[in-house]
């Protein structure tokens, strides 16, 4: 009874399925168990050593501060220009459309040291941008590789993507709905409050979402912009690693874990919210 | 349907009569997707104009055009050395990625289908794990011990893997689901083809579309790594997007040919990708209803011996 089935088994089709497990589970698996086991080896023996030193330390601190402002305000300003993008992309034409998704898609790909570069040629000390807009008077100076710099070139790769995320989901609003609300005598502001944003709620908090999770993580981009002289979370764990001086990979294991376990929360802030608000609209 | 008057004004130098008379004729709605396309479109052009700029100092247009620095880009050895690279490391990862997909996704349409909502959970992790994170862990387990790849492009390879598998698995899981392969898998056997025989001479021609806008899409998305490449290897085996950053120090002017240069062939690979059911005789859908490119959920019909009668778009 047990030699038929250990045979099926060796030659079923499920020993086609072991090297992708062992591939998958050695170079994607492995790499995330050691970032958290690591985290928690001390000097001497196991410990919150590490998380402690991050939470005391300001310049850890304010890495974290400085990636959850710039992750945060990108993130809303990509959400609400994509936002408004996608509404009036299905209002202005086939033409227009169809070229802005091709547009979106290329866009998507050109990101990290490339976009770093183009944007240093467009709005760096001497770029042509800043040269124009200081001409006529607009700015004094623009530091791109200041804070602004920085939300400025994360919501330029935070639109496209915001874009591709919110489009389709910008479809199901149909024009009945608006019309009927306007015989209801609901103008534009109770239209989108009572029946447009309850609709696209859970599309805008799962983009919102994906947006900052794509900002937290972002590295290449700030590194070939700043190298390592604007201080974030990806850089300093970066640094930690791969630095000139002192390396301490347990330390930028546990800033790493403190880097996915804000992803998580804030995947699971938006999980709770969404359930919160089917909730409302089922009773 | 009008303007606000104030508007082209507001950057206190009129706009060209014709160019006010062609705006008046815009919605709103239009000029609002034209502004945002404007604005992505933005340091492209700049880094367009400043790679065949002569030369660009602080004034407001350049000097003359050329394309010299084109030509000074594609003679550089390292410029080429390090596309080739580029292009062995991509090639490699998608031959891999294949070899180890393919199956798993097979086998999760046709005789687990709870190995389909595994997968549909797994392929998230590449997706949630910055790859700034992993390579924290990469780095430590493949520095030494008893496969010392750091710094090789070994490394690279099986990590790419890793990050195309998500949207290559949702490629080809779409493909098989559109095609209803359990049923086709079903017919050859009745017909008297073997599991193997029925899967490379049945499935895999008619996935074979599928397969190949995967491949083109993950190609782009490869050709445009960095973090991996600079983390695990950097420059002991320098690829495209390694050098663009260790040459930050050249001229600016070299450097925008570069990065047209990348951005095009990033631009012919998705092109490829998008194109390639078109010349097949596929029908493409609308771009209204999906997103070319990221939406592979449009159906990919079986091809038929009579594609080629139907007709290339």
């Amino acid at each position: 009874m047990m030699l038929p089935r250990l045979k099926r088994w060796i030659t079923s089709p499920v020993m086609w399925l072991l090297p992708f497990a062992i591939i998958f589970g050695a170079f994607q698996i492995a790499p995330l168990v050691w970032v958290m086991i690591s985290a928690f080896k001390t000097p001497d023996g196991w410990g919150l050593a590490h998380f402690h030193e991050i939470a005391t330390s300001a310049f850890f601190r304010q890495a974290i501060g400085r990636s959850l402002e710039i992750s945060f305000m990108s993130s809303v300003l990509g959400l609400a220009i994509a936002a408004v993008t996608c509404h009036s992309m299905h209002r202005c034409g086939p033409r227009l459309t169809r070229a802005m998704i091709a547009f979106t898609n290329m866009t998507s790909n050109f990101a990290g040291v490339p976009l770093a570069f183009a944007f240093i040629i467009l709005m760096g000390a001497n770029g042509m941008l800043t040269l124009m807009l200081e001409r006529i008077g607009i700015i004094d100076d623009f530091n791109l590789y200041s804070r602004t710099g920085l939300i400025v070139i994360y919501t330029w790769f935070q639109i496209p993507l915001g874009i591709l995320l919110l489009y389709p989901a910008f479809g199901t609003l149909q024009s009945e709905w608006r019309e009927a609300a306007s015989l209801l005598g609901a103008g534009r502001v109770a239209y989108w409050k009572h029946i447009g944003l309850p609709v696209l709620w859970p599309s805008l908090a799962g983009t919102l979402t994906v947006l900052f999770a794509n900002a937290m993580g972002a590295y290449a981009t700030v590194y070939a912009l700043v190298n390592t002289s604007y201080n974030l979370m990806t850089i300093r764990i970066a640094n930690l690693v791969s630095g000139d001086l002192f390396l301490q990979p347990e330390l930028a294991s546990a800033l790493a874990l403190v880097l996915v376990v804000i992803l998580v929360i804030v995947t699971l802030i938006q999980q709770w919210l969404m359930r919160r608000s089917y909730h409302v609209t089922s009773r | 349907m009008s303007l606000p008057a104030e508007l082209p004004y507001r950057h206190g130098k009129p706009l060209l009569p014709s160019l006010m008379a062609r705006l008046r004729l815009l919605n709103p709605y239009t000029l609002v997707v034209g502004s945002v396309f404007t604005l992505l479109a933005l340091p492209l052009v700049a880094t367009l104009f400043y790679a065949l700029a002569t030369r660009w100092g602080a004034s407001l247009t350049p000097d003359g055009l050329t394309i010299k620095w084109f030509i000074e880009l594609w003679t550089t050895p390292r410029f080429l050395a390090a596309f080739g690279r580029s292009i062995l490391i991509a090639v490699s990862a998608l031959i891999l990625s294949l070899i180890l997909i393919v199956p798993v996704v097979f086998l999760a349409h046709t005789r687990y289908p709870r190995l389909d909502n595994l997968m549909n959970g797994l392929i998230l992790l590449p997706f949630a794990v910055p790859p700034i994170v992993s390579s924290v862990g990469l780095l430590q387990l493949y520095a030494g011990g008893p496969l010392p790849i750091v710094g090789t492009p070994w490394i690279l390879i099986p990590t790419y893997f890793t990050i195309v598998l998500p949207f290559m698995y949702r490629a080809l899981a779409n493909s098989l689901r559109a095609l209803d392969v359990a049923s086709l898998m079903e017919a050859a056997q009745l017909l008297g083809a073997s599991p193997l025989k029925a899967f490379f001479l049945v499935v895999l021609p008619n996935i074979r579309i599928g397969i190949q806008i995967a491949v083109f899409l993950a190609f782009s998305f490869l050709a445009g790594e960095f973090v991996f490449a600079n983390m695990l290897v950097g420059t002991r085996f320098e690829t495209l997007q390694v050098y663009l950053n260790n040459i930050r120090g050249a001229s600016g002017h070299f450097t925008s040919a570069l990065v047209i240069t990348l951005f095009v062939f990033t631009l012919l690979l998705t092109w490829l990708g998008n194109r390639q059911p078109a010349t097949e005789g596929q029908p493409v859908d609308e771009a209204d209803d999906s997103l070319s490119g990221t939406d592979l959920t449009a159906p990919i019909h079986i091809v038929t011996p009579d594609a080629d009668s139907r007709g290339t778009r």
